[in-house]
């Protein structure tokens, strides 16, 4: 703070420590509002996947079968909890729901790392343009679950003047699983759909974003 | 359980130390003019009969009219309580003396007032947007708000 203070050519010595440069404020206020006007059409999920019978020849459906196999028996999840969705996503996680009877036990601190966004809960407009850089820190392939009313729509937030009206406004989402919450079954039943998507991903065709 | 103190018979005794300061007070409620408010904050906290070392939180309600700045005021030492409020008239450019320099929790609950009903309270050191981000429009908890 005190070198960036320095910097920045600005001295105010009035003021103690505690209480940081208004600049920071000001440039998070300019991203979050250029993310609200940027973001108005919901982003439509690739449906690529359908046509799988069309584009596919025998060569390619073996390295498909092999590659589709070990990606979705394993995707590692990425560890954040958006709202009170998240402590169904902590419950499925844990020992009587298990997770990792899916191969997804393993939470990842850091989007780097991980397959799959499970957007458990409310998003607000101060946090989207830091989630959607958390999608996009992401390395392909990845897949983003929109788990509960609130990621899916907005829920009963919807028509409040911080909450994110559905969260595939920012990113675009794969599985939806409805509930406010939904139960620890739901989200496994929703893992399973999504395993079901990436089972019909093919390497000839890329995944549109 | 803490004791909420008699308004009645504080208000008598802060008419004596400041007249006309008091507009009215009926249970375990004072209602101040809000010019006063620092003085009034200032003898509540330092007197030791009373010795409000605490203040649990502030917050503000929106009559359409007027709005009301709520305080609720703890004695730790005593064991007592008292709810003060102050009426500011103004809607348009509504502002209030900050208590900042008697209680330092007030710093972030009077931050949130400011934020989310635009009040503005004077001699706050830090006075900016606390939940909401630089460059939203608006007052969300006031009355007349319409979200976009």
């Amino acid at each position: 703070m005190e070198e960036e203070s320095t910097g920045m050519g600005v001295e105010d010595n009035s003021k103690p420590y505690i209480y940081p440069d208004i600049e920071l404020d000001k440039r998070e206020g300019e991203a979050i509002e250029a993310a609200r006007k940027l973001y108005k059409q919901p982003i439509a999920d690739s449906d690529s996947w359908l046509e799988e019978e069309i584009s596919r020849n025998i060569l390619l459906t073996t390295v498909d079968a092999l590659i589709n196999w070990s990606r979705r028996s394993s995707i590692w999840p990425v560890n954040s909890g958006l709202a009170c969705c998240a402590f169904e996503m902590i419950a499925t996680a844990a020992s009587r729901f298990d997770i990792s009877r899916f191969g997804m036990e393993i939470f990842r601190p850091s989007p780097r790392q991980a397959d799959l966004l499970i957007a458990c809960g409310t998003l607000t407009w101060k946090m989207a343009p830091t989630y959607k850089r958390i999608y996009e820190q992401m390395a392909e392939p990845k897949w983003v679950i929109a788990m509960g009313a609130c990621a899916i729509s907005g829920g009963l937030f919807r028509r409040s003047y911080s909450v994110v009206p559905g969260i595939n406004l920012i990113i675009p989402v794969d599985v939806y699983i409805p509930g406010c919450p939904p139960r620890p079954e739901a989200l496994l039943h929703g893992i399973q759909q999504l395993q079901e998507k990436i089972r019909h991903y093919s390497i000839a065709k890329k995944k549109e974003q | 359980m803490a004791l909420a103190l008699p308004a009645t018979e504080i208000s008598a005794k802060l008419e004596a130390q400041f007249p006309g300061s008091v507009v009215e007070s009926s249970g375990n409620t004072i209602v101040i003019k809000p010019e006063s408010t620092l003085q009034i904050a200032s003898f509540l906290k330092n007197t030791p009969d009373f010795d409000f070392d605490y203040v649990s939180f502030i917050t503000a309600v929106d009559y359409n009219t007027y709005f009301e700045l709520v305080y609720y005021l703890i004695s730790l030492k005593h064991n007592h309580t008292l709810t003060l409020k102050t009426r500011c008239t103004d809607r348009e450019n509504p502002s209030v003396p900050s208590v900042n320099s008697l209680w330092k929790g007030a710093d972030y609950q009077e931050r949130e007032v400011y934020d989310l009903m635009g009040i503005r309270f004077e001699g706050h050191p830090n006075l900016k947007r606390i939940l909401l981000w630089e460059g939203f429009q608006g007052y969300p908890l006031r009355k007349d708000f319409k979200p976009q």
